[in-house]
This record gives C-alpha cells, structure tokens and sequence, in this order.
C-alpha cells in the first residue's frame, strides 16, 4: 500500500477515524507521518491531516486563492500546505471558507466557554444593553411611553461603559 | 541554568504517586492552548518574532505563584537526550521535543503543571494527575490560565473563542485525556469494538506515544477532539462518564479471563515473567508488552509480595533515553537491548515467579 500523501513509499502508519456516521481511512509513510506530526501524542487529530488535503479545498473554492491574511501574511496556499493558520487576525481573513470546517470538525460554531476575566464583564454588560434596548423597542411599539422612558435612562447609564471590542 | 536530572524526581518515586483508579487509569491531563494577540502563530512567525514572544510569555509563566522554583528553560538550552526524557515521562509533546530556538518549557516542583511556550500554539499549558483526576485537573489549569490572563493580552473572539493554529483546538482550546492500562479488554480481544464505540462518541484513542494503532503495553490515551460549541465542564464530564464505562468494561474483561481463560491469561503472565527475568537483550518495545503483562498479573495477585511501583519503574527506566542517560557512551540500540535485559534481570532477582492460585479478591 502507497502513502496516500507522497503517493512514492510504502504507507506503515494506518488511520482510522470514525465520527459520527463517518469513517475516514488514511494511510501514511513514515516520513510523511513524521511531517504531519501523527507520532506527536498530544497534538494529533485525523482531521488536522485532513485539513490539508480535503478541507482546504473547501476554503479554496469559499474564497479563492488569492487570498492573503492583510495582518500576517498568510495565504490560502500556507493552510493548504500546513493545515494550520498564520495568526488570530487569519480567522477574520478566511472566515467565509472556514465556517463550513467548524461545522464539520466541532459540536457546534459558536464559543460557549471560557473566556478572559475582562471581557466576560464587558460581555455581560452588552448582553444587558441588547436586552434593555429590545424592551426599550416594544414598549415604545406598544405605546408604553411610561415604561420606555425608564428604560430609556437605563440604557443611558449603562452606555458609558462602553464594551471593549472583541478581537473579530 | 538548572539541570534537569537534578530537577525532575527519580523515576522510582514517579512510580510510586497514586491516585484513584490507578490499577487502570495511569494518569489525567488537562492542557490548554492559548495565544497571544498581537503576534502570528509560532509555526508562522519568523525566528525574532518567536523569540519576542517567548521573552514576553517565559517571564509571565515564572512569575506564578505555582512556578516557584519552577525548572524553566529554551529549548536550544536542552540537548536531544533530555527533551527525549521529557517525552518518557510524558511531560512535553513529541512536537514540542523537536523545537529549539524561541521556544521554551516552564515546569513546576511538583511535575504537575508544564507550560510549553511555542509549541504549535504560543501557550500550551498542562496539569498533570496519577490516576483518575479529570475535574481536579481542570480546576488546578482554569485557575493557572486565570491567572496568566491577568499578565498576557490572549488572542479571543466572542463567537469563536480563544483562537488557535490549527481549527480543531478553536474555542476552548482544551484536550482533556487519560492513560489506560487495559491489558484485560486486549487479551479478550474486546479492544477494537471499545476504541470504535468511543470514537464514534467523538473521542479519539491513542497509543501510549501516538503512533500507528497498535498500543505498547497496552496503553491507550483517550482524549475529547471537539473544543468548540461545549464548554470545557460538559467536555470534562463527558470524558469522565466515557472513562468509567472503560473502566468497568476492563474490570470485567480481567475477572471473565480468569473466570473462563485462566490458562491463557497464566500462560501470557508466566511466559512475560520468564522473558524478563532471563532475557539476556531485549527491545524497548518487547520489554513495555511484557511489563504490561506482569502489572496484569500484579494487579490479579499472582506475585505476592511485589509491587505494581516496581514494574512502573521499569517501565519507565527501561525507555530508550532513560537508559542512555544511566551510561556515559552512546549506545547503540543493540547495545542498549543487552544492557536493558541486565537491567531488568536484576531488578527482577527478588520478584519470584508468578503463583497459579492467586489469593481470593486479590483482582481487586
């Protein structure tokens, strides 16, 4: 059996995958293996791999190949060759193509963990505002001007702090 | 500059930490991939950049209140055989071992956090458990990854979350996983239909290193591969919940062996056990498949008096930078495998042959 990425020597690493219904089989020599950095134990998924050969295509006929990230750089050949992105600002840059991939490699597309100390406040703050501003709207759809004026000077205490924004 | 060998415990005590459920579950880890804002991520940014971040990033890491008399280093600084032993002992990546310059390891007193900085991504940070401890892990990370917020500006989107290299660590950035000795479910050929039910929960198993899909001595590493749309609490406790089906799974696969198969499983004890005490060379590889074979038979009782401490030590001291580091020449491998075989003969001098009626409820 050939190694299914140089296609010259004999593939020695097999993999499998199986997510949900779907099973992927890759067969690598040892080299290319080495270069994909399938013997690095805490790093390796199948789809890493993948991600040069199939679902960059994906990214590629989203956006193009002229592609090039304006903060580093990085173009849609360097994903294509490396499966891995050049910088934070790439994500913004190759949103369009890699909206699909999310989709495919995770549960879901949208961060529901963690995040920084800092910005939780600031999200929290935001959550509230949006929130005020759509009770704002139906109190005033409903004619209840009593109600949206208070909810008026609310919004207006609340606006100072105006949110930090998020790396996007 | 600190050496490493003074730094890092012996491997006798590294065998000697417990926790629970360590007759299976060897140890827990917890990593975290961050990274920081403005810069382009290591496997893209130029040598100057790298070495820029590592100056920013290595400060902060030390300056935790957790980091005290920490072991911190560049990877230029380190030579091929102790990143090697790092590796063994499963405390950088096989990734992180091949980087040099703008790349470094800070490592804590106690081995239970390593922060790798520019591996793959500009932070990879990891706490460390024996046994079964996957919340405890993940709280002694949170907490780590807290405080290091405070000092670091991280790359983060509110849609996407911490932002990382490669897609599939985006959001959360966590891989949760276990070390499993799961001699029981290989002997009973129950491994396969196992690996797939858990693959297809989206957990990936892997090999003790990674590689190929063959596990020595039957080690296996079962990690989440999803990290965005879950928070990392779910992913804990998914992982736990997926953990002690395995475990049981294994419980059942040692007590049917013995139950139905006892001359398989005493032929397999018995044969490993004459190899390693006689063996005159031995592979790093035969050795790790035998030493599994004998922590089954520890574990079942069929060599009173010997401890399961024992046959980790060797497990660990028998690998090959291990080894080379006990000797002042450079080996080469066939050297090692007699030095290895002289190793474990004589370790094994005082450890006698396995009894064939082991003592009831010794299984557990």
């Amino acid at each position: 059996m050939q190694c299914s990425i140089c296609k010259e020597k004999p593939a020695t690493v097999h993999l499998t995958q199986i997510v949900g219904e779907k099973m992927q089989k890759l067969d690598l020599c040892e080299d290319c293996a080495k270069t994909k950095g399938v013997n690095d134990p805490s790093g390796f998924a199948l789809a890493d791999i993948m991600l040069g050969l199939g679902a960059a295509q994906e990214v590629e006929q989203a956006v193009g190949t002229d592609l090039k990230c304006p903060r580093c750089g990085f173009s849609q050949a360097d994903f294509k060759k490396s499966g891995r992105l050049g910088c934070p600002e790439c994500y913004k840059t190759f949103a369009e193509g890699l909206g699909g991939l999310l989709k495919t490699m995770h549960k879901g597309t949208r961060h529901t963990g963690k995040s920084p100390e800092a910005l939780r406040a600031s999200r929290e703050n935001s959550d509230r505002l949006k929130t005020l501003q759509k009770k704002l709207n139906k109190a005033i759809e409903s004619e209840n001007f009593e109600e949206a004026a208070q909810l008026r000077d609310e919004l207006k205490q609340l606006t100072p702090r105006a949110p930090v924004s998020p790396v996007k | 500059m600190k050496d490493l060998h003074e730094f890092l415990v012996s491997p006798a005590e590294t065998a000697r930490r417990h926790g629970p459920h360590d007759r299976i579950v060897m140890s827990s880890r917890v990593r975290l991939a961050r990274n920081l804002k403005e810069a382009a991520f290591p496997g893209w940014a130029k040598k100057p950049e790298r070495v820029k971040i590592l100056e920013t990033i290595r400060p902060a890491v030390e300056s935790l209140p957790e980091m005290k008399d920490a072991f911190s280093e560049a990877m230029d600084n380190l030579g091929a055989l102790d990143k090697q032993i790092l590796v063994e002992r499963h405390l950088i990546s096989r990734e992180h071992a091949a980087k040099s310059s703008g790349s470094g390891l800070v490592l804590n007193r106690e081995e239970t956090f390593s922060v790798m900085i520019n591996e793959e991504d500009h932070l990879r940070m990891q706490a460390l458990r024996p046994g079964l401890q996957l919340k405890q892990a993940w709280n002694a990370i949170d907490n780590l990854d807290s405080e290091l917020e405070k000092k670091l500006d991280y790359a983060f989107d509110s849609d996407l979350g911490y932002l990382t290299a490669c897609p599939t660590n985006l959001g959360t950035g966590i891989r949760v996983s276990a070390m499993l000795h799961l001699p029981g479910l290989v002997l009973g050929e129950q491994i396969n239909p196992i690996i797939q039910s858990v693959n297809k929960l989206g957990l990936a198993v892997r090999g003790l290193y990674g590689e190929g899909t063959e596990a020595l001595g039957n080690v296996f590493q079962v990690s989440n591969q999803m990290t965005l749309g879950e928070n990392e609490p779910a992913i804990v406790e998914r992982l736990e919940k997926v953990l002690a089906q395995i475990i049981e799974h294994e419980e059942n696969a040692r007590q049917t062996l013995l139950e139905k198969k006892p001359k398989v499983v005493f032929n397999h004890i018995g044969r490993a056990y004459g190899i390693l005490a006689n063996a005159h060379s031995i592979s790093s590889k035969e050795t790790m498949n035998l030493l599994s074979l004998m922590r089954l038979g520890v574990d079942m009782g069929l060599f009173p008096g010997a401890e399961r401490s024992l046959v980790d030590e060797l497990f660990l001291v028998t690998q090959p930078a291990h080894l080379q580091k006990k000797l002042s020449d450079k080996l080469t491998a066939e050297e090692r495998d007699l030095i290895r075989a002289d190793m474990v003969r004589e370790r094994l001098k005082n450890v006698s042959r396995p009894v064939i009626n082991p003592p009831p409820n010794a299984a557990n």
